[in-house]
């Protein structure tokens, strides 16, 4: 490969060894995605056991239109960005790029719907406070677990779409060969946002509607 | 061995260490050499140890009188917490992972640098930002919650920068976090021709442990802080017993993290010890696999025993049984390795330089600190003890005690590979004594003075536990001498001291066969490693090829 000697970077022996030792790092960093949000998972399931009429009370006024276009939403990004890791190995330049401009754009569409939900959120008196409109106050705080989950995942979305920005214009102006093992660490990443929003679909916007 | 390093020694030009890659502070700031980087962490977290001890300093004059000496009740409660916090997060937990453990790790399993040298240094900026930032918001404005953040005190009652120090702590947390990825990639990936795992050194089978409760543990501490600052400044209830939270969620995510921090601080020195013992007795490490097993189970069974923890807190009497079971079982791993240090210890030829008194202070140390603490599983006696000067007594035998001390015995050990000088051994056989006598003055009286019931984070008490308080305060003193003292010899040693050749302890393992400071790439070229680590003895070969 031409671009080999940009590719290597020291301490690494061979290129290949370097993408494994990327992806393992990732896989690394994963794990630690995980237990941290295992903490707000831990505090969800102990309140829901504790109080399960009062979370049935205030998971219904979920927005749950918002919450399954988001889903499509964040699955499309997903394929999108699985093509674009692919295609990187196999040089398809062009289609890396494009891949990655669309799930940027549908990372960016993920946040817009999240802030119109929020925004009628904030309208329907759902901030826990003085102002809540439900009753009894324990489904404060199911709505507060709604703003932490889903803010910190939104969090990570915007990390996402920086990332992917950053790593795609870089590719885009040849400042790094395509090949990069960068491309399939941030597509580990964008998996796992996606991993997450798919359970805290059912926590958040599923349960109390049957 | 000897011989290889005699006829290198002409070799050890200026300009070809390490530290000759560049005298301005930007090539210290900018670079990315894991040997570099250690040396900056240990600048500053040597900076933050002496923060942390002269908040305890003051505390420690203010419980020589019953009554206190200078201090309101505010005052002190700032003052502690400034010291928990600091020796917690910005000393102990870092301490020998990322000064020795980014030193030595590549050069034992015969690596260039770490794996995401990069990485490593955004880690050293996180850590100084975020420990920076809570000193100062804490020494400014202050918290009065103890190192422990307990709700609903901190979300709902504290006065202070509850927020601004939670925030300092977690991005604190990312670094810990990046830091143990990139010794366990670093480990998994690049060690050297013929280094397999049953090859590697104790002290990177420990450094291996830490890095793995590191970043398992850190994120719940993250999630946990989060969750009180989101409490804290929207209001939001999460833990709040107003509207049904619960304040022992917190505690459970709180300990979570912060028990296996404790074998974050302590497994790394557990390989220092294991490394010390084997150079300093001549022998090979005894049961060696049971070593690397017992260092294992540490950082897997030292998850399950959070809730001892909180034994009068409420947690249900089941539960209470099960932890106090587990954290009966969590000693069996640790009596091993002090049963093994023992047996490497029997029949060998020891010699007392300072790295090996520092080592055998933390044996003995360590072990009172280690049997107290199943005084502290059994439920009854817990319930005798909680929150009083025996559970400060304990921690402090296993963190003061045994990791500072095991710091002090890796600084004394690698001192001459790191900056290729010699100290003066006397002095720092010296500052060993003095520390261990120091320390046993500090903390004996408080295990008696605990036990009779004096009650941790008060600064007004009985007269019948001044004797205590004055015997602790005293040998504080004495600590204080043994911590500065190295500051001046080994400081001295920079500038004056001999220069160390390969290998002056005639130690076993690759960072020895390299040059005393090593090259910017460790070795000459790649070692291959052709047999297992502590060859002492006559028949002793190197470990590896490096020529």
């Amino acid at each position: 490969m031409s671009d080999a000697p940009a590719l290597l970077h020291e301490p690494w022996p061979s290129v290949e060894r370097q993408r494994e030792g990327v992806s393992f790092g990732l896989w690394l960093f994963i794990a630690t995605e995980i237990l941290f949000f295992s903490g707000l998972f831990l505090g969800y399931t102990l309140y829901r056991n504790l109080y399960p009429d009062a979370f049935k009370i205030a998971a219904r006024e979920t927005e749950v239109f918002f919450g399954t276009l988001n889903t499509a939403i964040l699955m499309t990004s997903s394929l999108t960005m699985a093509v674009a890791a692919r295609g990187a190995t196999r040089g398809f330049r062009k289609m890396t790029l494009w891949c990655l401009a669309v799930t940027i754009t549908l990372g960016c569409t993920f946040l817009l719907c999240k802030g119109l939900e929020y925004h009628d959120d904030i309208d329907n008196r759902l901030v826990p406070g003085p102002d809540f409109k439900l009753k009894p106050p324990e489904t404060q705080i199911f709505w507060a677990f709604y703003w932490v989950m889903t803010g910190i995942h939104a969090v990570h979305v915007t990390v996402g779409i920086g990332v992917v920005t950053t790593v795609t214009l870089l590719i885009y102006r040849r400042r790094i060969p395509l090949a990069t093992a960068a491309v399939e660490a941030m597509a580990l990443y964008w998996h796992l946002v996606d991993v997450i929003w798919i359970f805290l679909l059912p926590l958040l916007y599923l349960m109390g509607r049957s | 061995m000897t011989d290889i390093t005699v006829d290198r020694l002409p070799e050890t030009k200026i300009g070809e260490s390490y530290l000759d890659e560049g005298h301005s502070l930007a090539s210290w700031l900018t670079t990315t050499d894991h040997k570099r980087i250690g040396i900056l962490y240990a600048l500053s977290i040597t900076a933050f140890f002496f923060i942390g001890g002269a908040a305890i300093g003051l505390v420690r004059l203010e419980l020589l009188e019953p009554h206190g000496l200078f201090l309101t009740d505010e005052e002190y409660n700032r003052l502690f917490t400034l010291h928990g916090i600091i020796m917690v997060w910005f000393f102990l937990v870092p301490s020998i992972p990322t000064t020795f453990g980014n030193f030595l790790l590549p050069m034992m399993i015969g690596a260039k640098d770490v794996a995401f040298p990069r990485l490593n240094l955004m880690s050293w900026y996180l850590f100084v930002i975020g420990a920076t930032f809570t000193i100062i918001t804490i020494i400014a404005g202050g918290v009065d919650t103890g190192w422990t953040f307990y709700t609903p005190l901190s979300t709902l009652y504290a006065n202070g920068n509850v927020i601004a120090a939670a925030a300092g702590v977690f991005v604190v947390g990312f670094s810990s976090i990046a830091t143990g990825i990139n010794f366990i990639a670093t480990t998994h990936m690049l060690r050297a021709p013929g280094m397999t795992w049953t090859r590697l050194p104790l002290f990177v089978w420990a450094i291996y442990a830490t890095s793995v409760v590191m970043i398992l543990a850190t994120p719940v501490l993250a999630m946990s802080l989060l969750l009180v600052s989101v409490e804290r400044w929207f209001g939001v209830p999460i833990f709040n017993p107003n509207n049904g939270g619960d304040p022992l969620l917190f505690q459970h995510l709180f300990w979570f993290y912060s028990h296996p921090a404790v074998y974050i601080m302590i497994l790394p020195a557990m390989g220092v010890i294991s490394e010390v013992f084997a150079c300093f007795a001549r022998r090979k490490v005894f049961g060696y696999t049971a070593m690397v097993y017992s260092l294992m189970s540490i950082a897997v069974i030292g998850f399950m025993v959070w809730g001892h923890h909180m034994f009068v807190a409420g947690q249900s009497p089941y539960a209470n049984l099960v932890f106090s079971f587990l954290s009966f079982v969590v000693a069996v791993p640790s009596a091993i390795k002090v049963f093994n240090w023992v047996a490497t210890l029997y029949g060998g030829q020891i010699v007392f330089k300072a790295p090996m008194l520092y080592a055998m202070g933390f044996l003995g140390l360590f072990t009172v600190g280690g049997l107290t603490g199943l005084f502290l599983a059994s439920v009854p006696i817990d319930i005798h003890v909680t929150d009083t000067y025996f559970v400060v007594a304990h921690f402090h035998f296993i963190m003061v005690g045994g990791s500072v001390s095991a710091f002090f015995a890796a600084l004394h050990f690698w001192w001459p590979k790191i900056t290729g000088r010699l100290y003066p051994d006397y002095w720092a056989r010296f500052g060993a004594i003095t520390m261990f006598l120091g320390f046993n003055a500090t903390f004996l009286p408080q295990f008696v003075m605990g036990y009779e019931g004096m009650p941790r984070r008060y600064h007004v008490y009985p007269e019948q536990f001044q004797v205590y308080h004055v015997i602790s305060t005293a040998g504080t003193v004495l600590l204080a001498v043994a911590y500065i003292l190295p500051l001046l010899y080994l400081g001295w040693s920079l500038l004056y001291g001999n220069r160390a050749d390969r290998n002056p302890w005639h130690a076993a393992g690759l960072e020895w066969e390299t040059l005393s400071p090593p090259p910017k790439e460790n070795f000459e070229r790649t070692p291959t490693v052709t047999s297992g680590p502590y060859s002492y003895g006559e028949d002793a070969e190197p470990q590896a090829h490096t020529a």
